[in-house]
């Protein structure tokens, strides 16, 4: 049985990069399962998603433990505890990584015995960004080797039917250039055999020792502590005043703002990153389009630029 | 035969449509909201006839759906944790009214600590209600089930609602490939529904209501209630025959797999029931004799077959996946009351207890329910109850807590407020 995880953030369509492959697999014959998995649903939270696939019917549920094939579409997730890129890789785990950074870079970062292979960065032009989930699913599928180019193509057409023509081919377009560059690692995957029922490592089971109320109920009792979230780290785009073109009407983008992320002081407008979630509302409502959207990343590697320029 | 991938959601909305379902209330929760936008959306584009309205609660939407009910047509309706059991009030009065309904509920853990992940403590809480309860472990079995749903409530010797069960995210996000139906072959199962004299029409005004009633007469028709959900057993039987005839798809009450010359048998419910299967197919092959029963049939409960089938057995591990505050696995509790007093039966009944909030059940920890079995048969000594909690998840759990701990007093220190 095949078994893919693919992680990233809410909004990078892995929900969709994974249906993609399940249907891809079923068009070849398999039997299959895929499902995504979600905590709190918003755009930048991590989520992850997951294939299964198999010549007879699938008994196994719920999460992966033991990935054949891990893909991330977003590399800031790797280090983050919480997204579980790393759970449950081992040496025969094939590491599909969206990077800028090398795959010997990652190699040394993480110092896996796994392999590792990259695919080029994401671009940083924002409507390339929408594609990163064909690329990734392309890519996963041809790692595979047991997926045809045809049966790529006709899982995402009939996964991205309510989309419109023009979408579709700009998903297959970006599927199918992934697939065709990761043609050097063509079926690189292996399937890893069952655990046996007579050679496996016992659960650590205990008994769960009895805590008083005071240590074992579920509250959170703290004061005014909701600012200590940074909920700015969630954004994927960043809104930026441009004040030559604000005219200083004092008060739309703040209104509008659902986080109350924007102060104004003096009649300018101030945005509060380390709460701003980069929704884009301000964006939509500010009356003289002085506010533009700019991908995180981008933003983020200019405000470095500055930083060692002064 | 075609078959297409579908969600649990996708399975359960596909069940609804092809029992030409009249009526549909609705309030959206996760993980079930899926249900509800696949059906609309149908219902937008024409491609399905029914009615539905989107109603403020829940309580009001199992108000509605038996309401509408007791007009004499078919009525669908589904929700989740919380919305289950904040309709309970309603749950527990509209199967008194005898109008019968088919509704989905999404497992989903209950607050508090909060969770979106599964557990079967929501639709325990609604064992006692009134409502006969079938529970699915995949998601071909969630749509043939709501069409086996609509027979079985509609029954003349029942005619009480249904609750067709299904594990939030295991399947109600989980793709599956899924045989859907031919609409005529599943109109030919179904049936029409023959409302007997539960009518309502246009320009016929009648009043339909209960009455305020002293204890015999209360026990009459609560006595009443209970004998026709417990009719349900033998009605089922005969659905499940009439299912497979037609469709080649067999749903007994208790999914019996490889128990029949088994020594120990699992019992659980729902969707990781299928990983215990996957256990059980490895036990076989490194030589132990295992097997599993899954009940789909919770009200009634199939207490005769059980003892049918675990008759000889060494012993039963029952894995319950919900939690009786103060007392333990609902069904490891039913599955004793069953047995008790029966001459062969297991002489060993174990409880586990896992899956709690969706927390993975390991196929090494069914290898490890079934080595700590055998061990109570060898030794001829049940062991306690075993929560599924390991060592390093305990270890995860105290960081966490030393972290809130430290962030607490950081920021009670940064306010000038004392430490506790």
């Amino acid at each position: 049985m095949y078994r893919i995880r693919f992680h990233g953030r809410g909004g990078q369509g892995m929900k969709t990069a994974s249906r993609i492959l399940g249907t891809a697999f079923f068009l070849q014959g398999y039997e299959i399962q895929d499902a995504p998995r979600y905590g709190a649903e918003r755009r930048g939270a991590p989520i992850f998603a997951y294939v299964r696939a198999n010549d007879q019917p699938i008994f196994e549920r719920g999460i992966i433990t033991r990935p054949d094939l891990v893909v991330v579409a977003d590399d800031s997730l790797v280090p983050v505890p919480a997204a579980g890129v790393l759970t449950g890789v081992d040496r025969h785990t094939v590491l599909l990584i969206n990077s800028d950074q090398t795959a010997e870079t990652w190699q040394h970062r993480l110092n896996l015995d796994s392999r590792i292979i990259t695919l080029p960065a994401e671009t940083t032009e924002r409507d390339e960004l929408r594609f990163i989930g064909a690329t990734c699913t392309g890519a996963a599928a041809r790692l595979l080797g047991v997926i045809t180019r045809a049966s790529m193509e006709q899982a995402i057409e009939q996964e991205l039917a309510d989309l419109g023509d023009a979408l579709i081919e700009k998903n297959l377009s970006r599927a199918l250039l992934a697939y065709d560059s990761m043609q050097p690692h063509h079926g690189c995957v292996n399937p890893a055999s069952d655990t046996d029922a007579t050679a496996y490592t016992a659960p650590s089971w205990i008994d769960l020792p009895f805590d008083e109320a005071r240590i074992a109920a579920p509250d959170i009792r703290a004061a005014a502590n909701s600012v200590q979230i940074k909920t700015g780290l969630w954004r994927t785009l960043r809104p930026v005043i441009d004040y030559e073109r604000c005219n200083r009407c004092w008060w739309v983008c703040s209104t509008f703002c659902p986080d109350g992320a924007i102060k104004v002081d003096d009649k300018t407008p101030v945005i509060d990153y380390d709460h701003c979630k980069g929704c884009m509302v301000c964006v939509a409502q500010c009356p003289p389009h002085a506010i533009e959207a700019i991908p995180e990343t981008l933003a983020q590697e200019q405000e470095a630029a500055e930083e060692t320029t002064s | 035969m075609t078959r297409t991938l579908l969600t649990g959601n996708g399975a359960a909305a596909w069940g609804a449509r092809l029992a030409a379902t009249d009526y549909i209330p609705a309030f959206p929760i996760t993980p079930q909201t899926e249900i509800i936008e696949s059906l609309s959306t149908w219902i937008d584009r024409d491609e399905m006839t029914a009615r539905m309205v989107t109603m403020e609660s829940e309580h009001s939407m199992i108000t509605a759906a038996a309401a509408a009910a007791a007009s004499g047509i078919r009525v669908f309706s589904a929700t989740s944790s919380q919305g289950l059991l904040y309709g309970m009030e309603m749950l527990y009065t509209v199967s008194g009214w005898r109008a019968p309904f088919v509704l989905v509920n999404v497992s989903r853990g209950l607050a508090s600590p909060i969770t979106l992940e599964p557990d079967h403590n929501d639709i325990m809480a609604a064992r006692d209600c009134g409502f006969l309860q079938i529970h699915c472990s995949t998601c071909q079995e969630v749509l043939d089930s709501t069409l086996m749903a609509f027979r079985l409530a509609e029954h003349e010797r029942i005619r009480l609602p249904v609750i067709v069960n299904m594990d939030g995210f295991y399947l109600s996000f989980t793709r599956e490939p899924v045989e859907v139906p031919d609409p005529a072959a599943a109109k030919r199962f179904v049936g029409d529904y023959d409302a007997e004299n539960i009518r309502f029409r246009a320009s016929a005004p009648v009043s339909q209501a209960v009455a305020v009633i002293g204890g015999a007469p209360y026990s009459y028709f609560r006595y009443e209630t209970h004998m026709a959900a417990q009719n349900g057993l033998d009605v089922y039987d005969e659905l499940s025959i009439a299912f497979a005839d037609q469709f080649d798809r067999s749903y007994p009450a208790i999914d019996a797999y490889r128990s029949e010359d088994a020594d120990i048998v699992f019992v659980m419910l729902g969707s990781f029931a299928t990983k215990a299967k996957a256990a059980v197919d490895r036990l076989r092959a490194a030589g132990h004799s295992v097997g599993l029963l899954r009940p789909r049939l919770i009200r009634p409960f199939p207490a005769g077959l059980f003892r049918n089938l675990l008759a000889g057995k060494a012993a039963a591990a029952v894995i319950d996946q919900n939690l009786s505050t103060g007392m333990g696995g609902v069904l490891h509790a039913e599955l004793a009351a069953a047995l008790y007093g029966a001459a062969d039966a297991p002489s060993r009944l174990l409880s586990f207890i896992g899956g709690l909030g969706g927390r993975d059940i390991s196929l090494e920890e069914f290898y490890q329910i079934a080595k700590v079995t055998r061990t109570a048969v060898a030794e001829q000594k049940t062991p306690p109850p075993r929560l599924l909690y390991t060592e390093q998840e305990l270890r995860e759990m105290r960081k966490l807590q030393a972290v809130a701990s430290v962030e607490r007093d950081e920021l009670n220190n940064s306010k000038g407020l004392s430490r506790d």
